[in-house]
């Protein structure tokens, strides 16, 4: 009963993920947004730097924060929409009648996580086409890695929403929960300061915070042209951070309540 | 007639408050079973209790021969919540066919279930443009696509018209015709003549378990609204 390894069901996640996307299918606007608002985001960070000289050698500060932004994007666009998605569906009641049908919890929570995964990788296909054609982001990687990043970093994002979900009560705290668990992960992530530079004890904190190893893999696949260990360990990391955060949500998801 | 719901000793705590008070009742299988009293009486805590999502703390409640809530249940139960609990931004027929895939079901199921409430018409509509009323067999239609054999209606003819109200109730009498059990909450009593069997509640307590029949010569009245009155000031006076 309690058991967050309830049996799953291949159908019933992928009906769950159909559902999910036809929801999101019925709402332009929020498609719209998700496919475009990175680009367009993407390109005031182009202008911005556009005009700033970088120093001989080095990367032009644009090719460094854009492509760290292609992870940070999607991290937090599916942890917001996610927490949303899944709150509504406790306040509205059709989480409690989902509950009594035949659908486990794993089911329930997988299906989310294609959903917003599939979402995640067209709004990662147009955000990175744009980022190299329009705004000229160098990356020395292939682009397809920088894809999948960002797609295994969207999961990510909806597994921590889906966890977060379960401890907020109304939409005001669901949304508060986004600097919680975004902002340090942001601070931290050897964007804003380079990890050797920080703070001993800060650099452990950002050791074991997920989207670190996202950017590093970003940041490996910007630097080299050849696949590196180190980048596909980050994904792995990422990944299993993703997986862990799924079977806490299944397992902190109680099908009775008072 | 077996039973199809026995529930022995259910206790069920809120916070502080105690909403069941040992509560032991049964339910007949294939029947109409009608769950009535006040507001606030405990109907909705027993009906959770019944499909296995309350939190109980003590008691036992078997539901087809397993505890409440068991795994093996959940594709033989169907409830419906008494807020219209379907997917605003989907369509009619997009809500029937997730319920019908979750129940293994197709699309042939779907359309039937909408075509039992009513719904063929609206099938392509935003749950978030309907009435309150259509909203809510829409509700019931995503029940009523596994074909379940124990039915737990939460007020399902809230808000809608007398017409309908009549034709619901004849498809519930079909369903129960046909085998199934339900068991279908109202606090409106004039309902309570349409059911099988009556089981009343108050303050989280078992009244009477009889059939309107009994209840209207019990009381010495037709009218049930009145008799219900007539079974509580007798309590009272009891308790007094």
């Amino acid at each position: 009963m309690s058991a967050a390894t309830a049996v799953l069901n291949p159908r019933l996640t992928a009906a769950t993920t159909g559902r999910v996307l036809r929801q999101l299918r019925h709402d332009h606007r929020t498609i719209a947004m998700m496919v475009l608002l990175p680009s367009l985001l993407l390109g005031l960070l182009y202008l911005l730097w556009r005009d700033v000289p970088s120093l001989p050698g080095q990367p032009s500060v644009f090719d460094r924060v854009g492509l760290t932004m292609l992870g940070i994007f999607p991290f937090v666009v599916m942890f917001l929409v996610t927490s949303i998605a899944m709150l509504r569906e406790r306040t509205s009641g059709t989480l409690e009648r989902l509950l009594t049908t035949p659908l486990s919890r794993l089911d329930l929570l997988l299906g989310y996580g294609l959903a917003f995964g599939v979402a995640a990788a067209v709004q990662a296909l147009v955000t990175v086409t744009v980022a190299t054609t329009v705004y000229d982001l160098e990356v020395a990687g292939s682009l397809w890695l920088v894809v999948l990043i960002a797609v295994v970093d969207a999961v990510l994002g909806v597994a921590l929403g889906l966890l977060a979900s379960a401890f907020a009560r109304s939409e005001f705290q669901a949304v508060q929960f986004m600097p919680v668990i975004v902002l340090p992960q942001f601070f931290l992530c050897g964007l804003l300061v380079a990890r050797e530079q920080m703070a001993g004890w800060l650099q452990a904190v950002s050791d074991v915070l997920p989207l670190t190893y996202a950017v590093e893999a970003l940041q490996e696949v910007g630097r080299s042209a050849a696949e590196t260990g180190t980048m596909w360990r980050d994904v792995g990391v990422v990944a299993g951070a993703a997986v862990l955060a799924l079977a806490l949500a299944a397992a902190t998801l109680r099908r009775r309540t008072s | 007639m077996a039973d199809a719901v026995t529930v022995t000793d259910l206790v069920v705590e809120r916070g502080r408050r105690r909403v069941l008070h040992d509560l032991s009742c049964a339910v007949p299988a294939g029947r109409v079973t009608g769950l009535l009293g006040p507001s606030g009486s405990g109907k909705t805590t027993l009906m959770r209790a019944l499909v296995g999502v309350q939190r109980v703390r003590s008691g036992e409640v078997t539901v087809l021969g397993e505890p409440a809530g068991s795994p093996g249940l959940r594709a033989r139960v169907g409830y419906v919540t008494q807020s219209p609990s379907v997917y605003p931004d989907l369509s009619v027929r997009e809500n029937a066919r997730y319920f019908a895939a979750l129940y293994g079901r197709g699309a042939r199921a779907a359309d039937d279930a909408l075509a039992a409430v009513g719904m063929t018409d609206a099938a392509g509509q935003l749950v978030a443009d309907l009435s309150g009323g259509q909203r809510s067999r829409a509700s019931l239609a995503c029940a009523l696509v596994g074909e379940p054999e124990l039915l737990v209606l939460d007020e399902p003819t809230v808000g809608l018209d007398p017409v309908l109200r009549v034709d619901l109730w004849d498809r519930f009498h079909a369903l129960a015709g046909a085998g199934t059990t339900l068991v279908v909450s109202s606090h409106v009593m004039d309902e309570a003549g349409r059911c099988d069997r009556l089981l009343l509640l108050r303050e989280g307590r078992l009244l009477a378990d009889l059939t309107p029949g009994e209840l209207r010569a019990d009381a010495g009245t037709h009218d049930l609204e009145e008799a219900f009155l007539t079974l509580v000031r007798r309590g009272e006076e009891v308790a007094a």
